[in-house]
């Protein structure tokens, strides 16, 4: 396998002139599906962030005289099966859902992007045991070694984010090795190294912004498979834990009442479809505007 | 998992009564009328297809441990006696009779002549000594499995010795009342020695016994088949052929039955309880559980080695609402450790009210005016007491946060789970047990005497090490008089009650559903599922 | 080409031998006491002693990895802990339910993803085009196994088009020679079975094929525009070709290099996906034996389904690098 072997269309390097990046909001700005995607993301967001301010019920306290009640101006999206208030666990768990994909995200990005640096900059020695270690986590289905990451620390949702994270920091290892690979051909990466400037600088002026354009997307593209990833762990009891409101979680424990309960097991999944779209709009928009190719 | 080896004093009434059963007289046809075989068939044939919530992970009744495997089992294998229809009492089954000597060491089985297993070898007396051997030697060329229960089931048995054909001889160590019913449980299965030797190590998916289905087929993970023993000893089964599937999913599970491509689920959901009374397809059975479901305190440690604490929880949780919420309104709140089937049962003790003032007050007595912060365990596996277990869990956190016991909700999948409680790293854990043989000792003693509460392998998990309660549970053992136990036993619950070790949440019902086209059901009190007298409409 | 071929080989050696070392490693350091599982609720000293000894879980963990590597290495996975078969003959069993199921799977999705990627690079901008690509990220975004509770309970239980779970109806005969039930039902020429087997397998392998199809439609759709737009594509228009057959012929074979890499990629998320689909419908199949396994701690079952899982992924990224010779033959090995 090589760094073609990946689901992600590979970039090209871009030396990065100033105003790329306020190009590339521009052309991001003229792109609809992207900034409905952004408007989903940010709206989720700014729900969650601002969760406690909105004076909703508490997720977390049942009533459970309140057990399954349908949508109605009390509960707008009805209650679950503990007598919960259904907009207010989906609110509060986007905070905990949209956590879970940015830090396990985090995790992936900041690891990865050091191997992939290191084993693309270096070559050699560095980048054959980077590269095989990344050949044998990249062996397995990761949704496998997610579980059996979790297994080994035990089921939650900072082990959950560990396993996320560390499933994707083969791919995001794989990018900026990729560009990295590339950019160290090029001329100005040549001239720098000929004028005997430090690898560090090499690394951190030259090799890293170059890279940043691919690992904007794939973050972006992360955090929407993150919140999968972590539903799929809640639905085999290895997620997020009681009474927590994590999206997977609560489709989870309510799936059984679809036919009695439907709102129930359909409003937590609407939740994941939206947000997971969302990133995926906001994600393939970015990579139309960081790459200047592609324009129509 | 359904049976425990800690069983240490049967009810010995029952065995009085069993040897009674040596003077009653026989049936003309060889088989005793009993309960099982009461009723007549209402119709022979079809098929039945039983859905549980796994698959068997073998099928030698010898290896089974799970639930699952035991259903299959149990269809397949004959024991020596056998349970009862509906109780734990047990009845001739292999054994036409017996006797024991009078200082309770030698017991001897009179066989019933004319059964053959299903590959046709006759079933003597040497089959039982081969089937025995090759559990308890682990030298034997034929003991390819754990084998876990056969110590436990066997315990204090010295030897057996084929005395004729039809004659065999239990020779024991030392006098030990629960041998009777022991030689009734699944594990005692008696298999074809021919088939054994076979096979050998893969006995385990190619099962002969003299039960009243044979088996036909088994894919792994996903069902096994088996056909009617046209000449089973008590006469045929009323099914042509019997299907066991495995199906994970509670709601599929259900969808399947409502489809009518499964006749027989176990493990229906709570909230699916109405669904299937409503359904004029479908039954529900239901009847009371030999099974307690409770939180265990740590009290070893601080702040639940203060009984006030341990009074206080108990004051907090509102078992009634579990029920209602959690068990479809089918289980019973629970006040003592055992639920009140069992003889010995203290009925008399008065449960400590839902008032969280007072639990507040206790606390506040126990130097928690402001209440205290703790962590509440849950396993996260279903378990016939604990039927939705995170949701359970979430319901009791809030019950005692509203007396102030701010609890965090802690789990461990199965394994660890029973790794860490045994090893007392939890302050409260939510466990359970289902009864194996209807003596209360079998509860009493296994989960709350200090013998069992070694740290790392403790069965009683509240690490509760009362010397009053030992003493008790102790003479309660070497006594034989029902009335004299039943004394001891409610002075012990009395005790416990008083400690609060426990919280006894719940004795769950014993919950099956089918088709109405499946008549002569009876879930068994031991929640095993016979089917040989099920016939299909 | 022999000469890359003999070389990926023996590059693959180490992967498996990290492969074997971090599952071994994974199983051993998890807390949970398989002997404690087995046993359940009721476990006796004695009886914990009995097994933990029978299994060999005494020896230090160094010597149980060289015991169990030498083990593989002459084809021996070792047995059940929970009911001693061999997890060579499990996996036998188990495989091509899985392998059946993933197939399906791929097969809807590539047929499907590839022509609606077509359709839809050959019409950019149009009506069909962005539809289908909404639909495909719907795909691509949904919970995997709310997407087949959602399946069974419209197609099966309320139209009742599709059975509700399982691989075949239970009164049906079917001698299972390969297990792949399908192949099974053909090679006795039980057309019955062979209809049953693939109404069973609709609805599973269309919930399986959900996140591959998106990835594989939208895949084509780029690659094959990118490609419309290369000089001897516009050279073969120049030349007075057809549209279609510019596509056909000059365009797809290279826009398919990307696409066969994301199939072959694919393979490991769908046996990722496969665990909560067979779960759902209660399909026989590898992944649930894996997670099953993994709550059940039965060591020798996880190892080796996840080795063989690994080898098997292996292999097949390695068919996907040497296709690419085949779709272009710009690239040559060396």
């Amino acid at each position: 396998m090589d760094e073609q072997a990946l689901a992600i269309p590979s970039l090209p390097v871009v030396r990065a002139p100033s105003g790329y990046y306020t190009d590339a909001w521009r052309r991001l700005r003229r792109n609809h599906t992207a900034m409905i995607g952004l408007a989903v993301v940010g709206a989720f967001a700014v729900l969650a962030a601002g969760a406690p301010l909105l004076n909703l019920p508490d997720p977390i306290t049942q009533d459970l005289g309140a057990r399954m009640l349908s949508p109605s101006r009390l509960h707008w999206l009805g209650t679950d099966d503990l007598g919960r208030d259904l907009l207010s666990r989906i609110i509060y768990g986007g905070r905990v859902s949209l956590t879970v994909g940015i830090v396990s995200v985090g995790i992936a990005l900041a690891v990865g992007t050091v191997l992939g640096l290191l084993g693309g900059y270096y070559g050699g020695w560095a980048e054959s045991v980077t590269m095989r270690v990344m050949d044998v986590m990249l062996a397995f289905p990761a949704t496998l070694l997610a579980i059996f990451i979790v297994g080994i620390r035990g089921p939650g949702l900072n082990n959950a984010m560990l396993a996320i994270g560390v499933i994707n920091i083969p791919i995001f290892a794989r990018i900026v090795r990729g560009s990295v690979l590339r950019a160290r051909q090029e001329d100005y990466v040549e001239a720098a190294r000929a004028l005997g400037s430090s690898h560090v600088r090499i690394i951190g002026r030259h090799i890293l912004p170059n890279s940043l354009a691919p690992v904007i997307v794939q973050t972006t593209l992360g955090v929407g498979s993150a919140v999968l990833e972590a539903a799929g762990l809640s639905f085999l009891g290895l997620g997020a834990q009681a009474p927590t409101p994590e999206w997977g979680a609560m489709l989870t424990n309510t799936r059984e009442y679809l036919r009695d309960a439907p709102w129930a097991a359909t409003f937590p999944g609407i939740a994941i479809l939206l947000t997971v779209v969302a990133c995926n709009l906001l994600g393939d928009g970015l990579r139309d505007a960081l790459d200047p190719r592609l324009r129509k | 998992m359904i049976l425990n080896h800690r069983m240490r004093r049967l009810a010995i009434p029952i065995a009085v009564l069993a040897v009674g059963l040596l003077l009653a007289p026989t049936s003309s046809v060889g088989a005793p009328m009993s309960s099982w075989d009461a009723k007549a068939c209402g119709r022979i044939g079809g098929t039945l297809v039983f859905a549980q919530a796994q698959e068997a992970v073998t099928l030698d009744a010898h290896d089974a441990v799970d639930g699952f495997s035991v259903n299959n089992t149990s269809n397949v294998f004959d024991t020596l006696v056998r349970f009862k229809v509906d109780s734990t009492a047990v009845e001739p089954s292999l054994a036409e009779s017996w006797t024991v000597s009078p200082d309770g060491l030698v017991w001897t089985f009179k066989l019933r002549s004319g059964v053959r297993f299903h590959d046709g070898t006759p079933f003597n007396a040497e089959a039982v000594k081969f089937n025995y051997d090759r559990q308890v030697d682990a030298k034997n060329p034929y003991h390819t499995g754990t084998f876990e229960y056969a110590e436990f089931t066997f315990q204090n048995v010295k030897s057996v010795e084929a005395v004729d054909p039809m004659t065999v001889r239990f020779t024991l160590s030392a006098r030990f009342a629960p041998f009777l019913t022991n030689m009734a449980m699944f594990s005692t299965g008696i298999a074809s020695p021919t088939a054994i030797q076979k096979y050998g190590k893969d006995f385990f998916k190619n099962p002969v016994g003299t039960g009243p289905f044979k088996f036909v087929e088994w894919v792994e993970k996903d069902h096994a088949t088996y056909e009617a023993n046209r000449d089973y000893w008590a006469g045929r089964p009323c099914l042509d052929r019997l299907i066991i599937r495995g199906i994970p999913d509670n709601t599929v599970r259900l969808l399947e039955m409502e489809r009518g491509t499964v006749q027989m689920m176990d493990q229906v959901n709570p909230p699916d309880y109405d669904r299937i009374r409503n359904n004029k397809d479908l039954v529900l059975f239901t009847g009371p559980g030999l099974n307690t479901g409770y939180i265990a305190m740590n009290t070893q440690n601080p702040p639940f080695n203060d009984r006030r604490v341990r009074q206080a929880v108990s004051h907090a949780v509102n078992k009634a609402a579990l029920v209602q919420a959690f068990y479809g309104g089918v289980g019973q709140p629970a006040k003592n450790p055992m639920p009140p089937t069992i003889w010995g049962y203290a009925d008399g003790v008065q449960d400590y009210a839902y008032d969280t003032s007072a639990a507040k007050k206790l606390l506040a007595e126990a130097g928690f005016p402001n209440g205290l912060d703790t962590e509440l365990w849950w396993p996260n596996r279903a378990r016939p007491y604990l039927t939705q277990p995170q949701k359970i869990a979430e319901a009791l956190q809030q019950q005692l946060a509203q007396a102030g016991i701010r609890a965090k909700l802690v789990t461990y999948e199965w394994g660890t789970y029973l790794q860490k409680t045994r090893s007392a790293e939890h302050p409260m854990a939510i466990l359970g047990w289902i009864g194996d043989n209807g003596d209360p000792d079998n509860f009493l003693y296994v989960l709350l005497d200090k013998d069992n509460a070694q740290l790392g392998k403790a069965s009683n998990v509240a690490f509760y090490k009362s010397d009053s309660v030992h003493r008790l549970l102790i003479e309660a053992q070497q006594v034989s008089d029902q009335a004299a136990r039943t004394k001891l036993y409610t002075q012990a619950q009395e005790l416990i009650h008083r400690d609060a070790p426990w919280v006894p949440l719940v004795h769950a019902a014993r919950v099956g559903a089918y088709r109405n086209q499946v008549e002569n059901f009876l879930l068994h009190p031991l929640q095993i599922w016979w089917l040989h007298r099920v016939w299909i409409k | 080409m022999g000469w890359y071929v003999g070389r990926r080989l023996i590059e693959i050696l180490p992967v498996f031998f990290g492969v074997i070392l971090i599952v071994f490693a994974i199983s051993h350091l998890t807390p949970g006491d398989p002997v404690l599982i087995a046993l359940g609720e009721h476990a006796t000293p004695a009886a914990v002693d009995k097994l933990r000894a029978q299994l060999q879980l005494n020896d230090p963990l160094p010597v149980q990895f060289v015991k169990y590597l030498g083990r593989v290495l002459r084809g021996d996975l070792g047995r059940s802990i929970q009911n001693s078969e061999q997890v060579t003959v499990l996996l036998a069993k188990r495989f091509p339910a899985t392998i059946e199921l993933t197939l399906g799977a791929m097969l809807i999705a590539s047929v499907i993803g590839v022509l609606t990627g077509v359709v839809a690079a050959t019409r950019q901008n149009s009506w069909f085009d962005g539809m289908s690509m909404f639909v495909a990220l719907f795909g691509f975004s949904m919970p995997i196994f709310w997407l087949g509770i959602m399946l069974i309970l419209l197609f099966a239980w309320y139209l009742g088009w599709f059975p509700i779970s399982g691989r075949l109806d239970y009164t049906l005969e079917l001698s299972r020679v390969t297990n792949l039930y399908l192949l099974d039902a053909l090679i006795s020429g039980n057309w019955q079975a062979l209809g049953n087997a693939l109404r069973h397998l609709v609805l599973p392998a269309v919930t399986l094929s959900s996140v591959p199809l998106a990835i594989i439609a939208r895949m084509t759709r780029s690659s094959l525009l990118e490609v419309l737009r290369q000089d001897y594509v516009r050279t073969a228009r120049a030349k007075g070709l057809a549209e279609q057959r510019v596509v056909s012929r000059h365009a797809l074979k290279n826009a398919f290099i990307p696409v066969v890499t994301v199939i072959g990629l694919n393979v490991g998320s769908l046996l990722g996906g496969a665990i909560l689909t067979e779960t759902i419908f209660a399909w026989p199949g590898v992944g649930r034996l894996v997670v099953d396994s993994i709550f059940a701690r039965d060591y020798p079952i996880v190892q080796g389904a996840v080795l063989v899982i690994a080898i098997l992924f292996v292999l097949i990224n390695l068919l996907v690098d040497l296709s690419y010779a085949y779709l272009d033959p710009r690239i040559r090995y060396g």
